[in-house]
This record gives C-alpha cells, structure tokens and sequence, in this order.
C-alpha cells in the first residue's frame, strides 16, 4: 500500500501537444509496431502527411487508436471490423447532431 | 457480501459449453461495450459480464466456482470456503472486461492477483511503462479549470512479482478548455523506470487520462458548443422579448427576436467551451404552453382561436 498523493499534478491536454511518433505511439500502447502499421493500412488511424519519410499522428488519432485496442481486445475484432465500427459511430453522431438541432 | 451467479448474469445454462459461453459474451459485450452502446448503465453492466466470462472462459476457475452451488439461501450471507481454490492452479489468461476492476466477491474467490496480466507485449528499454485511466468530470471543471481529486485503482507488482491493487488518489489541475474524449497526460506518473540490460535506471512511464464528461442539468455538449434548451412563452417568442438566460459564464439578457418559433437557435459566439478557439453557446428555443387552468385563461385562448385564423397542418394537407 503507498500513501495517497496529495500534491496537485499538473497535466496537459494531449492532443493540443504536437504529433506523436510511430514509436510514441507503440509506446502509449504497448503494443508492436506492426499493429500501428495495420491500423493505418486499415484505416483506423491516419498520418498527418502521407508521403512524410517518417509517420506523425495528431493527437486526435489518440482516441481512435484507445477504441481500436479495446475493441479488438473485448469484441475480437480485427482492425478493418474496428475502421467499419469507428466509420459507423461517426455517421451515428452526425446523425445524432442532425437530429438535435432539428432541421429547422 | 453479495453472491454472484454468473451463470445468470451471462445468461447460459450451468452447463453450457465454452462456445456458448463465448458467443454469450461476445453478444453482451457487443451491446454493452462503453464505446459503442449508449445504453445508460453500459460500463456498470459490461465490468458484470466482463467479470463473470473472466471466471467462466477458465476451465479451472468455472470448476472452483462451481463448486460453491448456486450459492447461499435468500438472506444468507456469502462466505468463501476456507478450502475455496485449491487444488486448483489459476493461470493468468489477459483480463478481458473493463480491465481489472473486479468485485468484491471476485476478489474474494481468486485473489486480486486472480486477474492475471494482459498479453500485452513490449520493449524493455528500462522505461517505465505508461498508464491509462478514464475520469468522469463535471462540465464546470472544464469551463472554469481547478483541481479535482480522483481515486485511481492500479494493478501493480510487488517484490515477488505479484499482482496487486492498490488506490491511488491523484489530485489533477485540470486543463481549462478540455473536451470531452480528450486525454490529459500527466508525465513521469506511469510506473517507475527500472534497470534494463547494459542501461541505466531511466525515467518512469506517463500516465493518460481519458476524460469523459458527467451529463448536465442544464447544458448539453457537442465537440466545443454548448447547447441549452430554453422555454420560452409563445408571446416572447411571436412577439420578440429580452429574457434571462443562463449561460456558462452567468445570466445574460438575451434578446429574443419578433417571430420566433420552437427549434430556433440563437447563437452565442465564443461563449461555449474555452477551447482554443472557443465554441459557442446555442439556446434552442422551446415553447412553452401556459396551461388553461382557469375562465380568464380559457376566455384568453379563445380570443386567440377567434383572432387568428391558423392551421399548424395544413403541410399535412388536412
């Protein structure tokens, strides 16, 4: 048991940071390179400059790859099942959004 | 403690077999799964059913539980048998669920350690490893900042290479401006950096907090807007009024223009999150009927009826 830590942390907010790297990524996640790789072939994550010599991902990629690790861990979904979900719940929220306000 | 019958909260026979048992979770993690469901006590439900394929998916555990009957009579406390467990060896298959936040009752039956280690695979570059947490927070934390504590459950090894809880409070400043889904990263709070091969000690991991927000009484977010739902009389809003309204940063008067109707947006420009750059703060404007609860007020919607002739149908061709 360690003692509770009452100092106050200051953080940042993650994706207002600069791109990550492919490595930072691998990192976050603890998970192999190959993975990140297959999720940007399969389209749940995109690079910010596709022909760059080295990948950098936006901090908004942050919570497509954090669904992407839960999904395929708890649904057993692969990564091209794991873009069609992200791909469906975008189009849920817009059409959520759309029918919010009304269409008035 | 509260005896908990897995069986029933998978929804399969005693007897049902590793297949079924599996289809059965992957049914209900399908529907429950935080990140896709929207079903109001999806987290609370799939921790249950991610828990209770936790113990059924292992030949090893489901026997040990089986072996405690369908539990105690109505009214009887539940108490693991001294002898709960043995002979039996628990091997550390990934946890599968919400992560390891198991209950009580789990705990008391396999151990915190019972929860095993994810397959998780990496680099031992001395690094510490980072962390991941999710918070709920309130809205006012992110309109205004300051600090807010939270207690944090994190699974750790102890000397033996053990597993073992333990709670963590974090008193976090939190980041004015921040949205929901967005990630607040506090460095150096993952786990502590340890000796690899041929480097020295080296720097603790980070710990990332995933934030979502509690919902409003009043104020409904979307990306960086704020949206509020405001009724309003049908006079202010035929006639055009200046009201009260509340707004993130206090009450304003808000003018309401002449010919107004239910579903019209009025937009206030910047004065939604304090994102950089700022939303914006919507009032939808709801009409509300005041009721004919007397003579005097029923006379009122007569002389309405008589002095405007209006069919709110006539688009339906009636």
């Amino acid at each position: 048991m360690s003692l509770p830590d009452e100092s106050l942390l200051i953080g940042e907010i993650f994706e207002e940071g600069p791109a990550v790297s492919v490595n930072e990524l691998t990192r976050m996640f603890a998970v192999e390179e190959r993975r990140i790789v297959e999720w940007v072939e399969e389209g749940v994550i995109s690079v910010l400059e596709a022909d760059a010599t080295e990948w950098r991902f936006s901090g908004a990629q942050l919570r497509r790859a954090r669904i992407a690790l839960r999904l395929e861990r708890d649904l057993g979904l692969n990564a091209a099942g794991v873009a069609l979900v992200l791909e469906l719940l975008e189009e849920l929220e817009q059409f959520r959004r759309e029918r919010r306000s009304g269409r008035s | 403690m509260e005896f908990k019958d897995y069986y029933k909260v998978m929804g399969v026979a005693r007897d049902a077999t590793e297949a079924q048992i599996k289809q059965a979770y992957r049914k209900l993690a399908r529907k429950y799964h935080p990140d896709v469901s929207k079903e109001p006590d999806a987290e609370a439900r799939f921790k249950e059913v991610g828990e209770a394929y936790e113990v059924l998916k292992s030949p090893e555990k489901r026997a040990a539980y089986d072996r405690l009957g369908s539990g105690p009579r109505p009214g009887e406390e539940f108490r693991p048998p001294p002898d709960f467990g043995s002979g039996f060896e628990f091997s550390g298959a990934g946890p599968s669920g919400g992560g390891a936040d198991y209950s009580d009752f789990f705990e008391s039956l396999f151990g915190r350690a019972g929860a095993g280690r994810g397959g998780r695979h990496h680099f031992d570059t001395g690094r510490g490893e980072d962390h991941h947490a999710k918070i709920m927070l309130d809205l006012e934390a992110a309109l205004h900042g300051g600090s807010r504590s939270f207690t944090l459950r994190v699974p750790e090894l102890d000397a033996e290479g053990r597993l073992a809880m333990h709670e963590r409070v974090l008193n976090v400043q939190i980041p004015k401006g921040i949205l929901p889904g967005q990630t607040i990263r506090l460095a150096g709070q993952g786990s502590r950096g340890h000796e690899a091969a041929g480097q020295p000690a080296s720097a603790a991991g980070d710990l990332y907090i995933e934030v979502e927000f509690q919902p409003h009484p009043l104020y409904r977010i979307d990306g960086r807007d704020l949206y509020l739902d405001l009724p309003v009389t049908p006079w202010e809003a035929a006639l055009g009024a200046s009201i009260k309204t509340p707004t993130p940063g206090g009450v304003v008067d808000l003018k309401i223009p002449a010919g107004s109707h239910a579903g019209t947006k009025l937009r206030l420009k910047g004065r939604g999150m304090p994102a950089t750059p700022a939303g914006d703060f919507y009032v939808v404007l709801q009409i509300a009927l005041p009721p004919a609860a007397d003579e005097k007020a029923k006379a009122a919607y007569r002389t309405m009826a008589d002095a405007m002739p209006f069919n709110p149908r006539a688009s339906l061709g009636v």
